[in-house]
C-alpha cells in the first residue's frame, strides 16, 4: 500500500471517536501469538506516550497552539490506551519488561541497519549492544528468582546472552550527548528513526520507573533502578541527536509523520488480523492528523510542509529477528563507550564518566549479582545444573570475566 | 455445557516452535559467556542485606477505644498472644471477603460460559458464596467483641491478600474457563482449611469459647467446600464419572 504523506487526507480528526468497550479490545495471547506482535504493541504504546509528552510540552510552549494541542492529544491518548490495554493481563511487569528489551533491539537493529546518517547509525548499534545486555540480565533475574524461561516470550528470535556489561554502561551526562543531524540535510528516514528510537526509549525508562517499585525481590528493585538509570541516559542520547533549531510545529508535524510511519510499518507485518485492524485504522487516524498538523505548520508558519516532510515514507521497519547483524555488533564493537559525542575505546573513556560509574557500583553491581555466571537455557539454567544451596553466608563478590 | 479441555493449536512459547532459531540461541551461549563469574547465589547475598535492613510488613493497630483495650487486656491474662489472634482473625476476615468475590466472579463465568456435565449447580456455587459471607460477618463480630477494628488491614491478611492476588487476577480474567477457575477456588479453599483449624485452636488458647464453636461451623464448611470443589474437578478432568456431583 503507498502512502502520500503531503497528500493522503486519512480520517478527519472530527471522525476519529472511541466508546469504552472500544478502547478495552481483547488482548493478543501471550502464549500463541508471535513475539513480534507484542514488540509492535509495546512500541506504539511508547510512539502515542511522546505524542502525548510532546504535546504538554508544547502546549506549556505555545499559547496558540494550545486549543490545537488539545484536540490531537485527547485522540492520542484514546489511541494509546487501545494499543496498551492489548497487552494481557497474565502478562507479568518483567514479562513486559523483557518485550521491552526486545523491542529495544530488534526495533534498534532494524533502524541502525536503515540509517543513511554512518554516525548515527553507529549511534544506534551503541545503545543496542547496552539494551541487548539489559535482555540478558533481566532474563536471569526472571529465571533465578520466578523460575521462568525468557524465551518463552522472546520466542528465539533475540540471542539471551551478555551484552556491552550493564555495570559498565553508567557514564558522566555529558558523555551521553551526542551530535544532531541538521534538519535542512537530514533525509526524512533520519528524523523518523530518530524520533522512533526516542519515543521507544523514554516509554522503557517511563515503564521501569513506575513497574521497578512493584517487584519484591530486592535484586530486583536494584536491577529495576539500575537498568532505568541506564534508559535516562539513552534519552538523553537520542533526544539529542534530533537538531534543536527546528520549530515546535516542525517537530509536531515529525512526531505525526513518525506515527504514520509506525503505524505503517505495523501494518505491514501484522500477523494478527484483530490487532492488524487496528494498525489499520490508526494509520488512517494518523494521517488525518497529520494533515491538520501539516495545515497549521502551512497556515501558521507560512512554509510548505514539504520543506520538512517528502511524500513518500522511508521504507518500513522490519520486524525480523537481527540476530546476525547484533551479533556482529558485539563482536566488533563490544569494546567502545561513549567521550562526548564520540566513540571510543573503553580505555580511553572520560574521568568523569569513570569516577560516576565507581560511585555508582561501589557497594556492588545489582546487574552483576543478578547474573553472575549466568548461562541461558532452554526451559530455565535448571535444565543445566542443580541449584546451588549450600551455604551462602560466606559472600563473594562476582569478578569480571 | 462448556469445554472443560485446552484446545491443541499454535503456541509459540517452546523451543520446538522453531528448531532452527532455537539452535542459534543455543549457539549464541557457547560464544557470548557470562560476563562476570559466580552463581544463584549471589541473589541471596543481597537478600540477606536487605532483610537485615528491612522493617516489617506494617503492625496491628490498638483497640481504637478504652474499652475495647480493657477487654483486649483482659483476654491477654489467657493469652499468650492477643495480638497475633487479631491479627489471624483480620487475616481470615480478609480472605473471606475476597473469597465472595471471587465466587461472583465464578457465578459471573457460570452464567455466561456454563458449567459443565457432572459440574456443580449455580445453587451449589452460589451457597458457597454464602456461606463466604457467612463467615466474613461472623469474624467482623469477633474481632469487634475483643475490641478490635474489623475494618483494619492487618499485617497477616496483607500477607494472605498478596498471596491470593493471583487468584482473584485469575478467576476475572475474561479468557479463564469456568473449569479453570475451579482449580482457583481450589487453591483458596485448600489454604482456607488450614487456617480455620489454626484460628480454632488459637481461639481455643484465648479463652473464646463462643468463639471455637462458630469456628468450628465454619470449618465444617470449608471441609465441604473443598470436598465439592475436588469432586468438581476431578468430573471436569475427566478422573471421575459425570453422575458425582458432590
Amino acid at each position: 500500500m503507498a502512502i502520500d504523506l503531503l497528500k493522503d487526507r486519512g480520517t478527519p480528526l472530527e471522525q476519529q471517536k472511541f466508546t469504552w468497550k472500544d478502547l478495552v479490545q481483547p488482548t493478543y495471547s501471550k502464549l500463541d501469538d508471535d513475539a513480534f506482535t507484542r514488540v509492535r504493541v509495546i512500541l506504539m504504546n511508547g510512539i502515542e506516550a511522546e505524542a502525548l509528552r510532546f504535546g504538554h510540552s508544547c502546549a506549556r510552549m505555545n499559547r496558540d497552539l494550545q486549543v490545537h494541542l488539545a484536540k490531537v492529544r485527547r485522540i492520542e491518548q484514546h489511541q494509546q490506551t487501545m494499543v496498551n490495554w492489548l497487552n494481557p493481563p497474565d502478562q507479568s511487569p518483567l514479562e513486559t519488561t523483557i518485550g521491552f528489551e526486545q523491542v529495544a533491539i530488534e526495533v534498534t537493529a532494524a533502524v541502525a541497519l536503515k540509517e543513511p546518517d554512518p554516525y548515527l547509525a553507529q549511534v544506534y548499534r551503541f545503545g543496542l549492544l547496552e539494551d541487548f545486555d539489559h535482555l540478558y540480565r533481566y532474563s536471569a533475574l526472571m529465571d533465578r528468582v520466578e523460575g521462568k524461561d525468557a524465551n518463552t516470550l522472546v520466542q528465539s528470535y533475540t540471542d539471551i546472552v551478555p551484552g556491552r556489561p550493564t555495570s559498565v554502561e553508567h557514564r558522566d551526562a555529558a558523555d551521553d550527548i551526542r551530535r544532531a543531524y541538521q534538519k535542512d540535510r537530514a533525509e526524512l528516514a533520519t528524523k523518523l528513526h530518530a524520533f522512533t528510537i526516542m519515543s521507544a526509549e523514554h516509554m522503557t525508562h517511563d515503564y521501569y520507573m513506575t513497574v521497578g517499585p512493584t517487584y519484591a525481590d530486592p535484586v530486583g528493585r536494584q536491577l529495576y533502578a539500575e537498568i532505568a538509570s541506564i534508559e535516562e541516559q539513552h534519552v538523553t542520547q537520542y533526544e539529542s541527536i534530533i537538531d534543536a533549531s527546528e520549530t515546535w510545529l516542525e517537530k509536531w508535524l515529525l512526531h505525526e509523520a513518525t506515527e504514520v510511519y509506525n503505524y505503517f510499518s505495523c501494518v505491514e507485518s501484522e500477523g494478527n488480523s484483530r490487532v492488524k485492524a487496528i494498525w489499520e485504522r490508526f494509520l488512517d487516524y494518523e494521517l488525518g492528523q497529520l494533515r491538520y498538523v501539516a495545515d497549521l505548520f502551512e497556515k501558521m508558519e507560512r512554509r510548505d510542509a514539504a520543506e520538512v516532510i517528502t511524500s513518500q515514507l522511508p521504507s518500513p521497519i522490519d520486524y525480523v529477528s537481527h540476530r546476525n547483524f547484533v551479533r556482529e555488533t558485539l563482536r566488533a564493537e563490544l569494546n567502545l563507550t561513549a567521550k562526548g559525542e564520540e566513540f571510543v575505546p573503553f580505555d580511553q573513556e572520560s574521568d568523569l564518566s569513570r569516577r560516576q560509574r565507581e560511585q555508582l557500583n561501589s557497594e556492588g553491581s545489582p546487574s552483576d549479582f543478578v547474573s553472575a555466571g549466568y548461562i541461558w537455557a532452554p526451559g530455565t539454567e535448571l535444565t543445566r545444573q542443580a541449584p546451588n544451596v549450600s551455604d551462602g553466608r560466606q559472600r563473594q563478590q562476582p569478578t569480571a570475566h | 455445557m462448556a469445554t472443560t479441555q485446552p484446545d491443541m493449536g499454535i503456541n509459540r512459547t517452546g523451543i520446538g516452535t522453531s528448531p532452527r532459531l532455537s539452535g542459534d540461541m543455543i549457539d549464541a551461549t557457547k560464544e557470548f559467556r557470562p560476563s562476570v563469574s559466580g552463581d544463584e547465589r549471589q541473589i541471596a547475598y543481597v537478600r540477606g542485606d536487605y532483610a537485615r535492613e528491612a522493617d516489617k510488613l506494617g503492625s496491628v493497630p490498638p483497640p481504637p477505644t478504652a474499652k475495647g483495650m480493657a477487654k483486649t487486656a483482659l483476654q491477654g491474662l489467657k493469652s499468650a498472644r492477643p495480638v497475633q489472634f487479631i491479627d489471624k482473625l483480620g487475616e481470615r476476615l480478609g480472605f473471606e471477603r475476597s473469597g465472595v468475590r471471587v465466587y461472583e466472579a465464578l457465578i459471573s463465568k457460570f452464567d455466561h460460559t456454563g458449567g459443565f456435565e457432572g459440574g456443580p449447580e449455580r445453587m451449589e456455587v452460589e451457597q458457597i458464596l454464602r456461606e463466604e459471607f457467612e463467615h466474613f460477618r461472623m469474624l467482623e463480630a469477633a474481632i469487634k467483641k475483643l475490641g478490635g477494628d474489623p475494618t483494619a488491614l492487618t499485617p497477616s491478611a496483607n500477607f494472605h491478600a498478596t498471596m491470593t492476588s493471583g487468584v482473584i487476577a485469575s478467576v476475572v480474567d475474561p479468557r479463564t474457563s469456568f473449569a479453570q477457575c475451579l482449580e482457583a477456588a481450589l487453591l483458596l479453599e485448600l489454604a482456607d482449611n488450614d487456617c480455620w483449624d489454626a484460628l480454632v485452636q488459637l481461639a481455643d488458647r484465648a479463652g473464646q469459647n463462643d468463639m471455637v464453636a462458630d469456628f468450628e461451623k465454619a470449618i465444617r464448611d470449608e471441609r465441604d467446600h473443598l470436598l465439592k470443589i475436588r469432586t468438581w474437578l476431578a468430573v471436569a478432568q475427566g478422573r471421575a464419572g459425570a453422575t458425582n456431583g458432590g
